[in-house]
């Protein structure tokens, strides 16, 4: 699997460098091809296959003639390949993918004239850097949730205020210490959620950006992942995994998304989430339109229906994410008017959204790079 | 008309039977060739490029530091642990897999047989990731074997086999136990049919005459069954072994989160980049194949062949 991965990655890479000029935005759109591929995450494009209640795709198709084909991918580095390899017309890109692929030159900008809806789009998204360089937008917002502390109500009776709880060793308020009891992310980008909590924790640092490390906080953040190995039974990756570990595995406290939680919940489990005071990380995903896709039309119809409230709405519910589109909260059935504040919704100004760390950077100057992070990261897991 | 047009084609390859052969043998070497041994030298090639740790860019110029780096205290630690768990499950494979491969060989018949077969293939028939999740649930703190144990009053003992320093974990599912578990249940079929097939060719009558010359069963085992059978073993062993190794999902669910080969060279080729480190550590375990094959050539495992 490796060999052809990596190979795959070159072919990419050096397609990637050898594309030339800045693209222009669509300056009106026509008739729709007939056709539309979509590169997403699992459960984003539903067409009521899994859940009747959960289409928000045949509609499209009977009101535009695009016959929408959906590619799930698993991850960003795999969207990523695929988009570089072509065929694709959209991308749900997150924040780690986009940047790349606009810097590859493998999405075109956006004309927001052509997309009726934007004006609806949550204003704190409009120009969110993740999908907007030098004032051209290369995407619509799709959806956006956090990285919540989910942990077990019989443990604690009160949501637990600080992160300290999956960082330190401390005994829980059920008198038995974390040990063991916690998880964390095993992804190296869990290093931005160590640095989050030291940002609060030791002012000293100078922490500004949990994304953006010197040296010097690097090795702070490092020591007390460090230490927070002897705390971790098994690092989480796969989101049933962890539904089950909080089920079965005596897990009480975690790092988490919406979803484990909404599932945990709807299976009647004492388990809640919160956003403690330090904040918490996040992503957000925007729909991008590829260099050379062959439905821009289509593309652009969809780009259109993907912020309508009902999609969004439904969506939101399905995914356990908060809509980019602020009217989706408000009598959608699916969602319920609570939706959005149980994915939440009114944390957006606590969360640092996901990017790729690189050595240059504002804050520092020159920082620690995301490949480091990964070696280190597997370093402390292996400890 | 067609068949005149055949003729001609069979009579000008037969008047060049060289032709004939490359045209037959061109296919196959260029797969092997340029699809096969043309990646991996591709993949060989990274592995002496280096990552630029300031811009997270592969410089590409010939360079060691990436092989020195595998030398680092952490990724020797991943190697170390790769390598002992997949010997550990090989050796535990081959010992569950040869009474069994034994049983099949000699004394099943007809129906039985059958049933042999199909008993050691259905586990490959349904899907890895039901079978690794499965066991996750099998294992887990709350689950069938804790349970188990607490009805026949074990779980002292299983609490003082989770107690045990580094293999042990705060339950079956969170430690290596688990992880070997899963790994030797999930190979062993690649074990069995291999030793099957090897003691499929001994001879009885050899056995019979070890008997007859006074041998003690442990003798005839020693001296006549296992030599006979060991290319067999070592075919099997080369699939357990060379499939740990490379294993990165298993490691994943259940397990202590330390890390694998497989799962270090797909945290290196992804958003990190670092495709030539990533790279020398795919070479590992071809490296680590290459001598296994090359002792298993010395002790004999290929003359039967």
């Amino acid at each position: 699997m490796s060999t052809t991965r990596i190979l795959a990655g070159l072919l990419a890479l050096s397609a990637a460098c050898s594309t030339g000029l800045a693209q222009e935005a669509k300056k009106e759109i026509g008739a729709g091809e007939g056709a539309l591929n979509i590169v997403a995450w699992p459960g984003y494009i539903e067409r009521g296959e899994t859940d009747k209640a959960y289409d928000w795709v045949t509609g499209f198709e009977k009101e535009t003639g695009c016959k929408v084909s959906v590619k799930t991918a698993a991850t960003s580095d795999e969207m990523v390949t695929l988009m570089n390899q072509g065929g694709f017309d959209l991308v749900t890109a997150s924040g780690d993918a986009s940047l790349r692929l606009i810097a590859g030159k493998k999405v075109q900008p956006i004309n927001i004239d052509l997309v009726p809806s934007w004006k609806t789009v949550d204003d704190r998204l409009k120009d969110a850097p993740w999908h907007t360089v030098d004032g051209v937008h290369y995407g619509t917002p799709y959806q956006w949730g956090p990285n919540v502390l989910a942990y077990n109500t019989t443990v604690f009776k009160d949501a637990p205020k600080s992160w300290s709880v999956v960082f330190e060793e401390q005994n829980l308020p059920d008198g038995k210490s974390n040990k063991g009891r916690v998880q964390a992310f095993d992804g190296p980008i869990y290093v931005a959620d160590a640095a989050l909590y030291l940002m609060k924790k030791k002012p000293e640092l100078g922490i500004k950006n949990p994304y953006e490390l010197n040296p010097t906080q690097y090795a702070a953040v490092m020591d007390l992942l460090k230490a927070q190995r002897a705390l971790v039974g098994r690092y989480w990756h796969d989101a049933m995994v962890q539904v089950d570990d909080f089920k079965n595995e005596g897990v009480v406290a975690s790092s988490s998304w919406p979803f484990q939680v909404n599932l945990l919940v709807a299976d009647k489990k004492p388990v809640a989430s919160t956003v403690p005071e330090e904040g918490a990380t996040g992503w957000a995903d925007t729909t991008m339109l590829h260099a050379s896709a062959e439905h821009p039309n289509c593309a652009y119809l969809w780009l259109n229906h993907s912020l309508d409230p009902k999609v969004q709405g439904d969506l939101a519910a399905w995914f356990g994410s908060v809509p980019s589109v602020p009217a989706a909260c408000k009598g959608n059935a699916l969602l319920t008017d609570a939706g959005c504040d149980t994915n939440g919704m009114a944390n957006f100004d606590k969360i640092w959204f996901w990017r790729t760390p690189t050595g240059k950077c504002e804050a520092e100057g020159a920082c620690v790079p995301y490949s480091q992070w990964t070696k280190d990261y597997l370093a402390v897991m292996g400890q | 008309m067609m068949a005149a047009r055949a003729g001609t084609v069979s009579d000008f390859f037969f008047r060049r039977p060289g032709l004939l052969t490359l045209a037959l043998l061109a296919p196959p070497l260029l797969w092997i060739g340029v699809v096969y041994v043309g990646s991996l030298f591709a993949l060989l090639l990274q592995s002496f490029y280096h990552l630029d740790d300031f811009s997270g860019l592969v410089v590409h110029e010939f360079t060691l530091s990436t092989y020195a780096q595998l030398a680092a205290p952490a990724n020797l630690a991943i190697i170390t642990r790769t390598v002992t768990m997949a010997a550990v499950v090989t050796i535990a494979a081959a010992i569950l897999a040869f009474p069994i491969a034994y049983y099949a060989a000699r004394y099943a018949k007809g129906p039985m047989k059958a049933l042999f077969y199909l008993a050691v293939m259905m586990p490959l028939w349904s899907s890895y990731l039901v079978k690794v999740y499965a066991w996750k649930l099998i294992l887990a703190k709350e689950g069938i074997l804790g349970w188990l144990a607490a009805q026949l009053h074990l779980t002292p003992a299983l609490n003082a086999l989770l107690a045990t320093p580094v293999i042990g974990g705060p339950s079956l599912s969170i430690s290596y136990i688990g992880t070997f578990l899963v790994f030797t249940y999930i190979w062993l079929p690649y074990m069995i049919l291999p030793i099957q097939a090897a003691l499929e060719r001994v001879p009885k009558t050899l056995i019979e005459a070890a008997a007859d010359l006074g041998a003690h069963p442990g003798q005839t085992f020693r001296t006549v069954l296992l030599p006979l059978a060991l290319p067999g073993v070592v075919a099997g062993s080369i699939f357990t072994f060379s499939l740990t190794l490379g294993d990165y999902i298993i490691p994943a669910i259940v397990g202590n989160s330390r890390p694998f080969i497989g799962q270090t060279v797909y945290a290196l080729q992804g958003t990190a980049g670092d495709i030539p480190l990533a790279a020398a550590f795919t070479v590992v375990p071809m490296a680590i194949m290459a001598v296994y094959l090359t002792i298993a050539k010395q002790l004999g495992a290929f003359d039967a062949l």
